[in-house]
């Protein structure tokens, strides 16, 4: 293997930080550079759709207390930061990485962390309407829900769209969500537990229209409402789109990476070139003995890739895959929602503790053939955790 | 000092929650390799209760993002928390389990440290 001189880190939030923090922690102590389109240091997004939203205290200009490092990290980190600078494009022959402004980067090694951004509808740009990924998208948000906001409607009802319904209810607004589903999150958690957390809405005082999509916006200048598709208008001074995210990739189109909503990259994260690998969000994983690939969008695959995927790079192939059993979590309508594991279409479910109907919380796990396939815990953190790490020590049905 | 509860209320490996009454900070006491600890009960890294979490030793882990924290010491061992909780003094007086939690420290302000209390 060669020894890698400059490592540039493509993505400056959980991910990007990660994979430097694993490169140091591994005694790369070569030229290690960060390049971040936002113009904030890293920090965590899981709460902007939450106590961000909700917090009385006045949240300031820079991350404030989401920031993922302190000034002393930092300072070991010994990285060059370039905040508030898109990259442009990746020419793995030349080893360059061009920014915005036309700036350019020599670079012997590369970590991917570009992350996703959000979908968007085919609609004209309103006043009013907001997608929620960034601190600045939280900031925006924020104000706009404090400036005499009564009704507010939530477009999609996966995780972030319920966790933003949530804060507007907790604010007392007037909150309708919207689902172009028949029922959300079944591709997460199947039917019959997607039928349970999406009853959360009506218990946390939201609304929620199920199967209907949206037609386009009332209001010229500003929104003042949303036209369904089954003809239905909803008043509206804030709208939020929560329809999903799309991997940021744009950049590599040309640097002759496979992309394929996301990078490629096989189980290490590691992708066709040895010096590059992908994290996070952005990266989309060889699942081993499958033909079957998985790009994940949860906060702890992005803060475990990037230790694996360092290290990798470091070792110049793979050494390690990345076999985190998958897991994320939800807080909403005052409840917290923990899923861990691989379900398919098709596993049954069983209630372990608590009863789904009484609203009081419950454990459920997920079987195929009397083998636990994943744990669907609400308000029971400890015998979930319990569950969790009984899955991640199992085997799994093949293919998994 | 808070009473928490009888000691044998509080078989090993269980935790409990308490009020610090003085708007202090919810305090989560453990009973773990033979002895009793508390610390401060929420997460520093996010809203979680580490109450709930999971022991193993002198180590509690954060359910909601697998930091741990050495109960000793209130020190995270590893991320994703990277800041410390406070650790509260623990007695037992007569089968009594007390917790005598850390005064938050305001900038300016002197710092007394909790009362000792001989422990039985």
């Amino acid at each position: 293997m060669t020894t890698l001189t400059t490592v540039t880190v493509v993505g400056a939030s959980l991910a990007g930080l990660h994979a430097a923090r694993g490169l140091r922690s591994l005694g790369y102590d070569g030229r290690l550079v960060v390049v971040g389109e936002e113009r904030h240091r890293p920090y965590d997004r899981p709460p902007l759709s939450k106590e961000f939203l909700t917090g009385d205290c006045d949240p300031g200009e820079g991350p404030g207390r989401l920031a993922l490092t302190d000034p002393e990290e930092e300072a070991e980190l010994d990285a060059e930061w370039l905040l508030g600078v898109p990259a442009e494009a990746l020419d793995t022959a030349a080893g360059e990485i061009r920014l915005a402004g036309g700036r350019a980067l020599r670079t012997d090694g590369v970590v991917i962390a570009t992350g996703a951004t959000p979908r968007t509808l085919p609609l004209p740009r309103l006043d009013g309407v907001h997608t929620l990924r960034t601190l600045d998208d939280a900031t925006r948000l924020r104000a706009a829900l404090r400036a005499d906001a009564a009704r507010v409607v939530v477009i999609g009802a996966g995780f972030i769209g319920a966790e933003v319904a949530s804060s507007c209810a907790a604010l007392g607004l007037d909150v309708t969500v919207v689902e172009a589903a028949p029922l959300p999150l079944v591709p997460q958690l199947g039917e019959e537990m997607a039928r349970v957390c999406a009853g959360l809405h009506a218990r946390g005082g939201a609304t929620l229209l199920c199967g209907t999509g949206v037609e386009g916006w009332r209001g010229s200048g500003r929104v003042t409402g949303v036209e369904l598709t089954d003809g239905r208008v909803l008043p509206a001074d804030v709208v939020v789109v929560g329809v999903g995210v799309r991997p940021v990739t744009g950049w590599l189109e040309g640097s002759g990476l496979a992309l394929d909503d996301g990078v490629r990259c096989d189980a290490g994260c590691v992708t066709a070139l040895p010096n590059v690998v992908a994290v996070g969000d952005v990266a989309r994983l060889a699942q081993p003995g499958t033909a079957r690939t998985v790009r994940a969008e949860h906060w702890t695959s992005g803060m475990l890739q990037g230790a694996v995927a360092a290290r990798n790079l470091l070792a110049g192939s793979t050494v390690e895959p990345f076999e985190a059993l998958p897991y994320f979590w939800s807080d909403q309508y005052g409840a917290r929602i923990q899923y861990a594991g691989r379900r398919a279409p098709g596993d049954t479910v069983r209630i372990l503790e608590g009863d789904p109907a009484d609203g009081g919380g419950f454990l459920a796990v997920y079987e195929r053939g009397g083998i636990s396939t994943a744990a669907l815990g609400v308000d029971r953190p400890r015998p979930f955790m319990r569950l969790r790490r009984e899955l991640a020590r199992a085997p799994q049905p093949a293919g998994r | 000092m808070i009473p928490v509860c009888r000691i044998e209320n509080l078989p090993e490996g269980e935790s409990m929650r308490v009020e610090a009454g003085d708007a202090t900070a919810t305090i989560a006491v453990f009973h773990t390799d033979g002895a009793f600890y508390a610390i401060d009960d929420t997460c520093s890294h996010q809203d979680a209760s580490l109450s709930e979490g999971w022991l193993e030793g002198c180590y509690v882990e954060c359910p909601l993002h697998a930091a741990l924290f050495d109960l000793r010491s209130g020190e995270p061992t590893c991320l994703p928390a990277r800041k410390p909780v406070r650790t509260h003094a623990v007695t037992v007086v007569d089968g009594m389990l007390y917790v005598h939690p850390a005064v938050r420290t305001v900038p300016g302000e002197p710092v007394h440290a909790a009362p000792e209390e001989a422990v039985a």
